[in-house]
């Protein structure tokens, strides 16, 4: 041959070729693509810790169906090219059963058409309405609407006749996505936005932006985040001092939001799954045990708080395992309808009750009002 | 606008101002003995607060600090020793590409030694909620904190360079390398002081900083960026203009949040370097020709 | 004809490798042979500016984004609204304007793919061209701050702006149609859409290597060699520094607009200066000044990036490589005689 050049591309080639096909028989395959590294670790990391403690759980009881589960997890690192690269890869290569995540609106949407087209189940751990709306036949979404957060919020400003507001949020899907329901609802509910902001999530000081809003007298402010910037916003406030209440998306749902601010935190009043709050539910409720029990082995297991975030990727998996179960095979198409019909099902974020047109299956009661008292999450009397 | 409102936007943006200047110096230290860009300056900064948070939760804070710039500067040396020394006659571009790849890997070596979770030193005085009241503006004590540690950090440097022997040396190896060798002074001990130097300083800053804005492992590139717009701005290898170029540039972004949306705030610096670079990159205060000739 | 060898071996290697994957029944690994294609050609057009005209540039990602933004916002707008109007149905007899459905039966009016093609090329030349006057002037650091400051300024742009999608990017962008095929990312235009971007980057070698073995090559090597001597020889040394700026720049965003197509959509990670950094790591593992080491490092690191071999640790693992190379072989890995660019 005239060139190594070319032995050594055609041996890769080889190489490639000859790598066995995934072609384990017995194991059910699920893939998830999350956001571990990157910018969206905040999200991917507790989540694809929450998998990989499924499904050994799961692999350690005997598995679905008698069969071992293999977790196949890919780090797209928050980007959306990578996203959809994995995603081909995890469809026609591994075949797998379904797909779970990504973490970030962005890479879901692209991933969105890919699984839609190619008829994969999707499980995306992202909050945007968009990915399921316009429902697409595959796509389901576990997070909650950020729709619901929103009316909770007005709900509760409207019943103190705090109508005048600023919004500041972050540059990301989940503070844009939030905004933009903000600024819709806000007429319906008599809320009158005087200024809104969207703050780089890398920020490192927001008394600029708060003077701006403590200069249009808000009566009180929304904070929109899931990253921890949002901590900036509650010391900056209280700093600057603002006495106006400040109330926060579920994105706050992490307490290690709250210790980054600290006394700041006191106060702050937000919509949220009840993941945060198992402790004080009452003993009937028919999330509290499985609440409990996610908190615990989590928290022995990876010696860290548990988080919301986290609990999107537990309700993916276990509306998986449900619907195998129900369907009692591995086909897709059977799965998915058997997701489809999935009514009642308790999660870390709710109840769902999934439908043809709902592929959410979240309502408002999926929600509670929680606040921060002495450092820790409680329900708002 | 009324004064009160001015005047608070004056004190964020002299904060963050302060602390851009302090990044610039540590470039300014390194490059005027080296004549390199030191792309993993942010770097420093979070390492120094992210080993600060670690060592708070069982020392005394003020050990812990001392602790961590110490260790810091451990690391600046290392990669001097390690990645610049041995290089003969390197290019530009090399030393760029390098400092580039070992700002990665720095960052993401932090990633796996601590996780990818925010975290925050202890206010030194007061708490996240305490404040300051000035003429009607209200400043954290933490933001006073960061300023005056930037100040003594000025005035430490300019002393060190003016008054002791090694400070001495380090001039003459950034006004002529060669001449300083035939002087006698070992010059590649002086770069690696130079790391030294602005690892350590870089590190106070993220100690000091790190109660006001948390830290992250992946927040040094944005504030090397931010720091060598200033370097630019004041002339590279100046730093006392590179304090003016700070405080200019802070007031500038800070204020333009009061008529643009805060989402273009970056690219309201982003478009200053530019200018910069384009119509007169030898910065404000400095002289263009006077840089052309430093070299390696 | 001795430079073309080259080229024919490459080509020959692309169908050898297409017709051994089929025959393995591993069609899929052509995604990420595809992907890694475009990738490919921006760090080609990256050599020909760091390597012959010995400009560094830390934003190339820019210009990418640039390309693909633009198609994917042209294909995509919906200007249903517009429809009866007369500059609408004008552009639509023109066959600029076309009607579509997406996958969710939505039916939309938006500019059909070439035009947006030929929108997009023209507006990474123009911003090419508008930045590169006043950055080729610039040496050194002041350079490749300057060209890291564009690179950021365009990801703070699409961050920031709604209609370019800010942080969630542009998904839903229509497959490209090309002479009877089309550029998407399907499984049934698998085949096709891997010899498109083969045969682009092909051509863009092919570009590339009559460039630099031309009157314009030579004076670039002249530049790289020695400016002010290149000057006193009566080089016009700003007018090929800048032709060669724009090219680059243009490779860039053909490929971001094809692969924009590909992938069905584009986000701000495109633009970000990682993307750069990786560009500039693969022209100096393929060796600065050597066209052929760049396409061979460009296919290779980013067919393995894209496959998720390295998992969590694929920034440190370019930043690795690049101090690496930097360090130890400031001439690239790839650097045996025969891959030399053919001229003595």
């Amino acid at each position: 041959m005239r060139t190594s050049a070319t032995r050594i591309v055609l041996a890769f080639a080889f190489v490639l070729a000859a790598l066995p096909l995934a072609a384990q028989t017995g194991t059910i395959k699920i893939g998830a693509i999350l956001g571990v590294t990157g910018p969206a670790s905040n999200l991917g990391a507790p989540e694809a810790k929450t998998l990989e403690m499924l499904v050994e759980q799961t692999n350690a009881t005997g598995g679905l169906l008698g069969r071992k589960v293999e977790l196949i997890l890919k780090d797209s690192g928050a980007s959306p090219e990578k996203a959809i690269s994995f995603a081909r890869q995890l469809i026609e290569e591994e075949q797998v059963l379904a797909i779970i995540g990504p973490s970030t609106s962005g890479e879901s949407m692209k991933v969105k058409d890919i699984c839609e087209e190619s008829q994969a189940i999707l499980l995306s751990c992202a909050a945007a309405e968009t990915i399921v709306k316009p429902v697409a036949k595959w796509v389901f979404k576990t997070p909650q609407n950020d729709s619901f957060a929103v009316i909770w919020i007005y709900r509760y400003l409207k019943e103190r006749g705090l109508t005048k507001i600023g919004v500041v949020a972050s540059n990301t899907g989940f503070g844009n996505g939030g905004k933009a329901q903000l600024e819709k609802y806000a007429p319906e509910y008599g809320i009158e936005i005087l200024i809104a902001e969207v703050y780089d999530k890398e920020a490192t000081d927001l008394t600029g932006v708060l003077t701006k809003l403590k200069a249009k007298e808000v009566q009180a402010v929304v904070n929109w985040s899931i990253e921890p910037a949002q901590s900036l916003v509650a010391k900056n406030l209280r700093q600057l001092g603002m006495t106006a209440p400040l109330l926060q998306s579920h994105g706050f749902g992490n307490i290690k939001y709250v210790e980054a601010a600290g006394q700041a935190a006191e106060g702050i009043i937000f919509p949220c799954g009840r993941l945060l709050v198992s402790g004080v539910l009452p003993a009937g409720h028919p999330q509290k045990r499985l609440l409990e029990n996610y908190k615990k082995q989590y928290e022995t297991r990876f010696k860290e708080d548990v988080s919301t975030f986290g609990g999107h990727a537990y309700d993916a998996f276990t509306i998986l395992a449900e619907a195998i179960k129900r369907a009692g095979s591995a086909d897709k198409a059977k799965v998915r309808d058997a997701i489809e019909n999935l009514k009642g099902f308790a999660g870390t974020a709710g109840i769902f009750n999934f439908s043809a047109a709902d592929h959410n299956g979240l309502d408002l009661s999926s929600f509670e009002m929680l606040t921060v008292k002495n450092g820790k999450f409680a329900l708002l009397q | 606008m009324p004064f009160d409102q001015i005047l608070q936007y004056f004190l964020a943006g002299i904060t963050e101002g302060a602390i851009y200047a302090v990044i610039a110096i540590g470039f300014n230290i390194i490059y005027n003995t080296t004549g390199i860009i030191n792309f993993a300056q942010g770097e420093f900064l979070v390492l120094g607060g992210m080993i600060a948070v670690t060592l708070s939760a069982i020392l005394p804070l003020p050990l812990a600090i001392v602790l961590a710039v110490a260790a810091t500067m451990a690391v600046g040396a290392l990669v001097d020793l390690v990645f610049i020394r041995w290089l003969a006659s390197p290019s530009v571009l090399r030393l760029v590409v390098i400092t580039i790849g070992v700002s990665i890997l720095l960052r993401e070596g932090m990633l796996h030694v601590w996780d990818e979770k925010v975290r925050a030193l202890r206010n030194f005085t007061g708490s996240e909620i305490s404040s300051v009241r000035l003429l009607g503006a209200y400043i954290a004590p933490q933001a006073l904190w960061v300023l005056g540690i930037a100040a003594v950090i000025v005035v430490a440097l300019a002393l060190f360079f003016r008054f002791t022997l090694m400070g001495r040396a380090m001039r003459a190896c950034a006004a002529n390398r060669t001449a300083a060798r035939l002087c006698g002074i070992n010059t590649r001990w002086m770069v690696t002081l130079s790391f030294c130097l602005s690892a350590g300083i870089g590190a106070l800053a993220g100690c000091a900083l790190s109660p006001l804005t948390q830290t992250q492992y992946d927040m040094g590139a944005p504030l090397a960026i931010k720091g060598f717009t200033v370097a630019i701005l004041g002339g590279l290898g100046n730093s006392m203009a590179a304090v003016a170029a700070g405080l200019i540039l802070g007031l500038l972004e800070v204020f333009s949040i009061s008529l643009l949306p805060l989402a273009y705030k970056d690219a309201v610096s982003l478009a200053v370097l530019l200018i910069v670079l384009f119509l007169r990159p030898g910065g404000l205060f400095g002289r263009l020709e006077a840089q052309r000739l430093k070299e390696f | 004809m001795r430079r073309y060898q080259p080229l024919a071996i490459l080509a020959a290697v692309v169908i050898a490798v297409q017709l051994l994957v089929r025959a393995a029944g591993a069609v899929y690994y052509l995604t990420q042979a595809t992907m890694a294609a475009y990738y490919c050609l921006v760090t080609v057009g990256l050599c020909l500016l760091m390597g012959y005209a010995g400009q560094i540039s830390l934003g190339q990602a820019g210009f990418f984004a640039i390309g693909g933004y633009a198609s994917a916002v042209l294909t995509t707008l919906n200007l249903s609204a517009a429809a009866g109007s007369p500059a609408a149905g004008f552009l639509t007899r023109l066959g600029v304007l076309v009607e579509r459905q997406d996958l969710y039966d939505h039916r939309l009016l938006s500019f059909a793919p070439w035009a947006a093609l030929v929108a997009a090329v023209l507006a990474t030349g123009l911003v090419a061209v508008a930045i590169g006057l006043p950055v080729i002037r610039l040496t050194g650091h002041y350079l490749a701050m300057a060209t890291l400051g564009f690179g950021l300024i365009v990801f703070r742009v699409v961050l920031g702006t709604r209609f370019l999608g800010e942080a969630d990017g542009i998904s839903g962008v229509p497959p490209l149609p090309l002479l009877g095929m089309q550029v998407t990312g399907g499984l049934k235009h698998r085949i096709e859409g891997y010899y498109i971007a083969w045969a682009l980057v092909l051509a863009g070698m092919v570009l590339a290597v009559n460039l630099v073995n031309s009157r314009v090559g030579r004076a670039l090597r002249s530049i790289h060699g020695g400016e002010e001597a290149a000057n006193t020889v009566g080089v016009n040394t700003t007018r090929y520094k800048l032709a060669t700026f724009v090219l680059s720049a243009v490779f860039a965003g053909v490929a971001g607009v094809f692969l924009s197509h590909y992938n069905g959509g584009i986000g701000p990670s495109e633009a970000a200066s990682m993307k750069s950094v990786r560009y500039v790591a693969i022209v100096a593992v393929g060796g600065m000044d050597n066209l052929w080491g760049t396409l061979i490092a460009g296919a290779l690191l980013n067919f393995i990036s894209l496959r998720g071999y390295l998992g969590s640790y694929d920034d440190a693992f370019f930043a690795g490589i690049l101090i690496l190379v930097m360090l130890f072989f400031p001439d690239g890995l790839l650097r045996p005689r025969w891959l030399k660019k053919g001229s003595p």
